[in-house]
């Protein structure tokens, strides 16, 4: 490459583009998204600065609950999609016919827009007419018509096991990706010395997929914690709040009550939790890189 | 040999995967099979998976219930291909000048567009309709398409540059010493060889662009015919009793393009998704 003037602008000429509209749609959004934060912003064409006035207001209230709950709902989310992800991936890494078809099957979930996914399952979660109350009443194991959407606990488990449906996919194929990249010449020095298919699975397999588990996990955590259309659809937070994450709480306290400074506090809140996890996340990047250096 | 079952491991294999397709696939055969059957027996108790009368009938009817559906499924498709060119634009130069060049607050950089990642434009929702009102851009296709570009270019940086991070810089140095430009040498050299891996990131664009447009377009935009298809079937949660097997026949005639499409480009997706991933 030519060592050119020290000063040289074509890098950033290159960059504009990404700067320019990162800018606009990011980096101004997110300032003035802290500024609102300090301000009684709403409908009203005034608005005043009104110090940490927002944030002792949602402190006060119901807030820390719904932190808690945002955390639970991702938590459990993203452990059941590594779980069935990973369980995905292993099958569909045994050399057995048919292996391809169930490849291409596994896909659907994640290509499709993810609202029309959750249309299916709202009609689904039905009590009276939907597929998982009528089977489970066939097989007894409840007794009459469950509105799973209806009441707190059930709604709560109805979005996380919508959200492992949407999620499952893209863990599978990025772990089975990750299991064709171990070797081959490993297992068959193994299989020599007589090792088992579940030894070679403990102690091959499983400890060359972790790092990409690892990255997986908290991709999955950033996207699940920003997860919007799956509950919004499906019960737009409800019943009672039983639903209601923070998420969907600064879009409710912003969009759909107008009240624009409480919900900027919120998602300032939002923000620095998510700072937290590119800490984690830039740990990781940092680990491989030196790793495969 | 060593990838040998014995009779019992493919029967555990078969089960594990029909119990693993058969949680992924149930939703689109319920929602066929919803399609296929009349409002007033899908409103029948006990619960049945098979009715006598089923017809494609609502494949027919709905067309008086959702009268846009092919306009909502080619707007889908504009706003999901307006995002990734307009993506590239941005993706394309921005990766080869992190992956060739040497500058002051590169790394700086890199990790500021890293960083978008954990943002959605839920968090930003609020000023984002301030600069879509100011710019003038509510109801249009802009405010769907703006938003949507901005969180696909860190992904696709990310991946384009370690792809072409792989491309010797011999490359270049021979079109130097032939007296090539460098803006020459970005599109006569670098684009053609790295072309596979621009059809990747355009693929993971996309796929991300057509999967993600339901808050940009529920929030910036009111105007029915530019609505993108899970928007424009939301509506039929607004009427007094939702049209089931007319919304299942809807989505699942909404759904068929991508999925059609998706069977073809299958390999290229795969390795979209995994390219810059599992190893830099």
């Amino acid at each position: 490459m030519p060592k050119t003037l020290k000063r040289d602008l074509f890098p950033y000429l290159l960059l504009l583009p990404a700067i320019v509209i990162t800018l606009v749609i990011v980096a101004w959004p997110l300032v003035e998204t802290i500024r609102l934060s300090f301000t009684d912003a709403s409908l009203k064409p005034t608005e005043n600065y009104i110090g940490f006035a927002n944030y002792e207001k949602i402190f006060s209230r119901r807030f820390p609950e719904v932190i808690a709950r945002t955390f639970y709902w991702m938590a459990l989310s993203v452990a059941l999609k590594m779980l069935v992800g990973t369980f995905g991936a292993v099958l569909l890494n045994s050399a057995v016919p048919g292996r391809t078809l169930a490849r291409i099957l596994v896909i659907p979930p994640w290509v499709i827009p993810i609202a029309i996914g959750v249309f299916i399952w709202g009609w689904m979660y039905n009590g009276q007419f939907g597929m998982i109350s009528g089977l489970l009443q066939r097989f007894e194991i409840i007794g009459g018509p469950l509105e799973f959407l209806a009441y707190r606990e059930t709604a709560f488990l109805a979005t996380i096991i919508t959200d492992v449906w949407i999620g499952t996919p893209m863990v599978t194929i990025f772990v089975l990706a990750a299991m064709q990249a171990v070797p081959g010449d490993l297992y068959e020095a193994a299989w020599v010395d007589g090792a088992g298919r579940g030894y070679r699975f403990r102690r091959i397999t499983l400890p060359l997929i972790l790092p990409a588990i690892a990255t997986m996990s908290l991709l999955s955590a950033i996207w699940t914690f920003n997860s919007f259309d799956i509950i919004w659809i499906l019960t737009e937070g409800g019943p009672r709040g039983g639903t209601t994450t923070m998420i969907i709480d600064t879009y409710k306290t912003a969009i759909s009550r107008f009240k624009y400074g409480e919900g900027a506090a919120r998602a300032v809140m939002i923000v620095c939790i998510l700072t937290a996890f590119s800490g984690a996340y830039f740990y990781l990047i940092s680990r491989f890189a030196k790793k495969g250096a | 040999m060593i990838n040998k079952y014995r009779w019992w491991e493919y029967v555990a294999i078969y089960a594990g995967l029909a119990v693993f397709l058969g949680f992924i696939l149930a939703p689109f055969i319920e929602a066929f099979v919803v399609s296929l059957r009349p409002l007033n027996a899908l409103f029948s108790i006990p619960y049945q998976f098979f009715t006598d009368e089923m017809s494609f009938s609502a494949y027919i009817t709905m067309w008086q219930n959702v009268p846009l559906l092919w306009l909502y499924m080619l707007n889908s498709f504009f706003i999901a291909a307006m995002v990734t060119l307009c993506g590239l634009c941005a993706i394309i130069p921005a990766a080869y000048a992190f992956s060739r060049f040497e500058f002051r607050g590169k790394n700086t950089l890199l990790a500021a567009f890293l960083a978008i990642n954990m943002v959605s434009g839920a968090v930003l929702i609020i000023p984002l309709f301030k600069v879509m009102q100011e710019l003038g851009v509510l109801n249009t296709y802009i405010a769907m398409i703006a938003p949507g570009t901005a969180f696909v270019i860190p992904t696709g940086i990310w991946l384009l540059r370690s792809y072409l991070l792989k491309i010797p810089k011999e490359l270049e140095e021979a079109a130097w010493v032939d007296g090539a430009g460098r803006l020459y040498t970005l599109r006569r050299v670098i684009l053609p060889i790295a072309l596979p891996g621009i059809v990747v990131v355009s693929i993971a664009t996309f796929i991300a662009a057509y999967a993600q447009q339901f808050i940009y377009a529920l929030t910036f935009n009111n105007k029915n015919e530019l609505n993108p298809l899970p928007v424009g079937l939301f509506q039929f949660f607004g009427r007094q009793e939702v049209v089931w097997n007319e919304l299942m026949a809807a989505s699942l005639v909404g759904i068929l393009p991508v999925l059609i499409v998706y069977v073809f480009l299958q390999r290229y997706i795969v390795a979209g998704l995994t390219a810059g991933a599992v190893k830099e």
